[in-house]
């Protein structure tokens, strides 16, 4: 593309870097739009749902039968409300803030594949990128509520402090799990080594992951800041907790990072866990939609395993918004007590699990003793005798 | 009951458990820097102009103390200006979500004073509404109390239910919130035509319900982990601060008015049915769930469970009421004179209202407007042991226990 764009304008090398920057800003704006996509239907979903759950309607009104253009409306309405700075916050970080929060979410996206040729870039280490880029949320929102000059939103700046980097811990332990069994940091290879029929996902590859899994799920929503575990906006104790003194625009972009955030996380859990693009059965090798068949039947496989993912994350972000109108809040002991106490150590158990479980048993419970194993062991006791990893 | 029983029923409670003890543990040990931060009078979960100044020392509350007063309406002054039958509105904007219970105590007080006795029908219909009331009070209480805990769906699901029960006040008064319906010497209308079929569709359609609460709440995991053992009230402090109602029987004291109060407010309950709802050799009047074992008496799961049980006394109540109305012969009466000249004299008569004991004192001289007009508000009372039950808490309790003593401001500050 950028060879393209540069032939087209003619230029020297000398200013080639032109056309990269052209051609970056293109597909940021393609990932935007697909962010803002997700998000706006995300937030839909979540007055739809929340709705239905309570015995309402939801949005009924704006944009026809089932209230979709609510998130526009609701873009809008927020745009043209005052944009309040209280007198004693700080004002440049209290307006740093909300694009901080939003940012790291966004780029998640760079990395993140929707199919096995489908990735904004595909880096060898997404894996690794993509937990490293989503902690750094959490400095927006601390920052926020450090900046807004009020005491609730300190105390929930303080919570999301506590919170997030503490769960961090144990989502990179259970995300390590289906690393190892992969043998790669890279996404697309992740999702690659779970093809065929839905036992191959690696959820269901030993009872090690699929305790992983559940941990993962904990602490996604744990770490993406949604109820049960919003304490940091815990509206009945800290009035809006580190967003109390935000309005109008900047509000909704720590909105969007948060419904961003839902999307990636599920996304990531998607590839990680449940087979990334790879349906539940290998529907689209029988029809022989591989890239190897032609253009066409390529892209009509990439689509057709786009469109597996997408559901999915759905499933995701549809289980966390259920869960948030259904459970009440714990408290802030409680909820640390739970990362340190009970999700560190059992999502330690299972690493380690899971990883004698790939040494003993690569090919499953069924092949025990199989001589591909055998020879592996052999190999592994062979690199620890001669001091290197295996 | 006599002082003696009431100091038996103490003796036979559980030791009481220091809530020093139960706090948050080692983890708060470590002392930072002193906090003081103003919960409220506009604050989401301090359940109206409540103001509760919070010395904080990170997460843990060292002190909290409720300013009150901003919701002060002079109601009691205004008392003495109006004749007992024009104050009755003044009453209902007291405690308002239960508007008819507190009709009914300022209407009984009067009655006491002018020795009046309301017919059957009237009898029974006054505890069918007040019955109702209760249960549509004790909704919003176990609603917004999931709101204080973070759980928005239990709110929903109430107040779909109270909406209902508003829908049958409506029809019996035209009012949703101040109804004014009880007035002294009876009611204000009878019962419109096809009402009583409707509360029985009302309380068929309700009965299932309650079990979907108690999944959504009192059993809930999450729900017990947050309200058992926290703001401990043992039953000596619980007497000692003047706490009633539901609070009072978390603590595990059997006392109910119902049963226990005023032989000229008892007699209304005479024939009817229905069980104190307090804790007894760990269990509740079923149906209802176990109590689940992290729980204390005396701590605001049981101060919420109190109020889940007295809703399933409430609907016998009701029902029994319906039945006893059906049956009952004559008229409901009519209601005293605007202006009645008042005997001279002083009554003082306390009723079981949702949120606790409300009691109303009238003094005449002779005239039609009484001399002097008191309320003893039950909410008040509840209200003054939270510095007790916050010293030590985290700031996520002080909504938890807040809730649990279920204050209504309007009454607090009267």
């Amino acid at each position: 593309m950028v060879r393209l764009l540069s032939d087209w304008l003619t230029l020297t090398p000398k200013y080639e870097w032109v056309a990269y920057v052209a051609v970056g800003l293109f597909q940021a704006a393609i990932l935007l739009a697909l962010v803002m996509t997700a998000v706006a239907v995300a937030t839909w979903a979540e007055r739809k749902i929340a709705g239905r759950i309570q015995d309402r309607l939801g949005p009924t009104r704006v944009g026809g039968r089932f209230g979709w253009l609510q998130p526009v409306a609701d873009g809008l309405k927020l745009l043209t409300k005052e944009d309040l700075i209280p007198a004693s916050a700080d004002s440049i970080l209290f307006r740093l803030a909300p694009y901080l929060s939003f940012a790291p979410v966004f780029a998640v996206f760079l990395a993140l594949p929707f199919s096995e040729g489908w990735v904004a870039h595909r880096l060898n280490t997404a894996a690794f990128f993509i937990l490293a880029v989503l902690g750094l949320e959490v400095f927006g929102i601390i920052l926020g509520g450090y900046a807004s000059g009020s005491k609730w939103a300190l105390l929930g700046a303080m919570r999301e402090a506590a919170q997030v980097v503490s769960y961090e811990v144990p989502l990179a332990f259970s995300a390590m799990l289906p690393v190892v069994l992969a043998g790669t940091l890279d996404l697309v290879a992740i999702g690659e080594a779970q093809k065929g029929w839905f036992w191959n996902w690696f959820v269901f590859h030993d009872p090690f992951t699929f305790i992983a899994f559940w941990i993962y799920v904990t602490c996604a929503v744990a770490g993406t800041n949604r109820a049960p575990f919003d304490l940091a906006e815990a509206e009945s104790e800290l009035v809006a907790g580190f967003h109390t003194e935000y309005s109008g625009f900047r509000w909704s972009v720590f909105y969007m990072g948060e419904y961003a955030a839902m999307a990636a996380v599920s996304g990531l859990g998607v590839v990680l866990f449940l087979g990334g693009w790879n349906g539940p059965i290998p529907l689209a090798d029988w029809l022989g939609l591989t890239p190897e068949a032609g253009a066409i039947a390529g892209f009509v496989g990439q689509l057709v395993g786009s469109i597996n993912f997408v559901l999915k994350c759905i499933i995701g972000v549809v289980f966390m918004i259920s869960l948030r109108w259904t459970l009440p809040r714990p408290r802030i002991d409680q909820v640390m007590s739970m990362c340190w106490k009970y999700c560190f150590p059992l999502v330690t158990i299972a690493f380690l699990g899971a990883t004698l479980w790939t040494l003993f048993l690569p090919d499953g419970l069924l092949n025990w003793g199989h001589p591909k194993a055998a020879t592996r062991e052999a190999s592994v006791v062979a690199c620890f005798a001669e001091g290197q990893a295996p | 009951m006599a002082e003696e029983e009431l100091q038996k029923t103490l003796m036979n409670s559980i030791p009481s458990i220091n809530p020093e003890d139960i706090s948050v543990g080692s983890e708060s040990e470590v002392r930072t820097e002193e906090l003081l931060i103003n919960m409220g009078p506009q604050h989401p979960s301090t359940h109206g102009v409540l103001r509760v100044v919070l010395r904080t020392d990170g997460e843990l509350v060292l002190e909290a103390t409720p300013h009150i007063g901003y919701l002060h309406r002079c109601a009691e002054k205004i008392g003495e200006h109006v004749t007992p039958r024009q104050w009755i509105p003044y009453t209902d904007r007291m405690d308002y979500l239960a508007g008819m219970n507190m009709n009914l105590g300022w209407a009984l007080t009067v009655e006491k004073l002018l020795g009046l006795q309301v017919s059957e029908k009237a009898r029974h219909l006054r505890v069918l509404i007040v019955e109702l009331g209760r249960i549509a009070s004790h909704l919003v209480a176990a609603g917004t109390y999931g709101l204080d805990l973070g759980s928005f769906t239990p709110f929903v699901y109430c107040f779909r239910e109270r909406e209902k029960i508003l829908n049958l006040f409506e029809a019996v008064c035209g009012a949703r919130l101040t109804y004014s319906y009880i007035t002294i010497g009876g009611l204000m209308a009878d019962l419109p035509p096809g009402w009583l079929d409707q509360c029985e569709a009302f309380l068929d359609e309700f009965e299932p319900v309650v079990d979907d609460l108690h999944a959504l709440l009192s059993v809930n995991h999450i729900f017990v982990k947050r309200t058992a053992g926290v703001g401990v009230l043992s039953p000596e402090l619980a007497i000692a601060y003047g706490c009633t109602g539901p609070v009072l029987r978390g603590s595990g004291v059997d006392w109910d008015l119902r049963r226990d109060g005023d032989p000229f407010y008892t007699k209304m309950y005479q024939d009817y049915q229905f069980e104190v709802a307090v804790v007894r050799d760990g269990r509740y009047p079923q149906p209802s769930p176990a109590v689940p074992l992290e729980a204390v008496r005396g701590d605001c799961w049981h101060r919420f469970f109190v109020r889940m049980v007295e809703v399933v006394q409430s609907m016998r109540l009701v029902r029994q009421a319906i039945e006893k109305y059906r049956r009952a012969d004559g008229d409901i009466g009519q209601p005293i004179k605007l202006n009645q000249k008042l005997p001279a004299g002083e009554v003082y008569l306390e009723t079981e209202c949702p949120k606790g004991q409300m009691g109303f004192m009238i003094v005449s001289l002779g005239d039609a407007i009484p001399w002097r007009v008191r309320a003893r508000s039950s909410s008040f009372c509840n209200l003054s042991v939270l510095p007790e039950l916050c010293r030590g808490c985290l700031v996520a309790d002080v909504p938890a226990i807040v809730g649990s003593l279920d204050i209504v401001l309007g009454e607090v500050d009267r």
